[in-house]
């Protein structure tokens, strides 16, 4: 009984997991963290290519 | 039966990287993309200058939001970092990240004697947290320039993904870029080497070692939708698992270990088939083990 109620809640986490992080991405794109990223993505990254 | 099945994830890395680095026409002309699909955050550690890129890579993209000056926090990465984690936890290292195909590319050249780690393993694979907290998170935001702004440490002075998808492709088309060539760019480009040389011997010794995206997604490994369990009454206890795991994991003992790569060798390999993953838990019980009959009790 207990073991079940374990692997219950045990499976729910992903789900939760999913629903958290749909709400973050959806208060990142209202804070304009998507904006940014995209800003920085269409952009060439000096540093990332090793120019500095 | 196994090497067919290790082709097959080669061939489904290989696809992933053409379908996420699809922009042809940067390679030829020394450009990246510009469209805003690049919004989007990929799941692998692709770097959003390389000349094909059509997404954002999530550490590049992490470390641009942190050391803006404008967020403590982001919302909109982790979301992205913890969506795939839930999802797929490691999965994403051994069939969607393409420095993870390089260095599987790299572990077939018939060179040196193969090994699986390097000495000090032991130590050395805390290497990633040291590298995801320093590097990714508490350098971008603290050590501020002129301009109020960070630098994107992890990519600048490590990431050898950037310098060979992104660097590699545009310095060789951009006679601009690379009159701009100082140390910095040897320094990356002795520690690519580096790597792709003890790639040819270790098994993704970045990924085991250095990899801030796998010590992010490793954390999922225990809670994502897609795990490993074992049938307790198959296990015959013949550590195979352990034999064939090129990340050295004991899957009869943890099979949702943080270092594992879901590339499933152990699962083709076991030979009492008692590795099961949850996507074929859900093909065996795909109501959750409610049957016609049991619903007519």
């Amino acid at each position: 009984m207990k073991k079940s109620f374990q692997n219950k809640v045990r499976g729910a986490v992903p789900f939760v997991l999913l629903l958290f992080s749909a709400i973050l991405i959806t208060a990142g794109v209202f804070r304009g963290e998507a904006q940014l990223v995209l800003t920085k993505a269409i952009n060439i990254c000096m540093e990332c290519i090793g120019i500095g | 039966m196994a090497k067919k099945r290790k082709n097959v994830r080669l061939w489904f890395q290989a696809a992933w990287f053409a379908l996420t680095n699809g922009y042809a026409k940067g390679f030829l002309e020394g450009k990246i993309y510009k469209g805003a699909t690049k919004f989007v955050c990929v799941p692998g550690l692709n770097c959003y200058s390389c000349p094909g890129a059509l997404g954002a890579c999530p550490i590049g993209s992490l470390q641009a939001v942190l050391d803006s000056g404008k967020f403590q926090f982001s919302a909109y990465i982790f979301g992205f970092l913890m969506m795939f984690g839930a999802l797929m936890g490691r999965f994403v290292c051994g069939w969607l990240c393409p420095f993870g195909l390089v260095q599987d590319l790299l572990h077939k050249i018939p060179l040196f004697k193969k090994k699986k780690n390097l000495p000090g393993h032991r130590f050395l694979k805390y290497g990633k947290y040291v590298v995801l907290v320093l590097f990714v998170i508490i350098l971008p935001m603290t050590v501020i320039g002129l301009t109020g702004m960070g630098d994107p440490w992890f990519c600048k002075y490590i990431c050898p993904s950037g310098t060979l998808f992104g660097g590699l492709p545009l310095l060789a088309k951009n006679p601009t870029l690379r009159s701009a060539i100082g140390f910095l760019f040897s320094w990356k480009v002795a520690l690519l080497l580096l790597i792709v040389f003890l790639s040819i011997r270790y098994y993704r010794p970045f990924c085991k070692y250095l990899c801030p995206l796998g010590a992010i997604y490793g954390l999922f490994n225990p809670v994502s939708l897609y795990r490993f369990t074992i049938d307790e009454d198959k296990c015959v206890h013949c550590k195979g698992c352990q034999k064939v795991c090129g990340m050295d994991i004991p899957v009869w003992e943890k099979p949702n270990s943080v270092e594992c790569i879901r590339c499933g060798d152990c699962k083709a390999f076991c030979p009492t088939g008692a590795i099961h993953s949850s996507l074929e838990k859900i093909k065996r019980n795909p109501y959750g083990g409610i049957t016609e009959s049991s619903l007519d009790k």
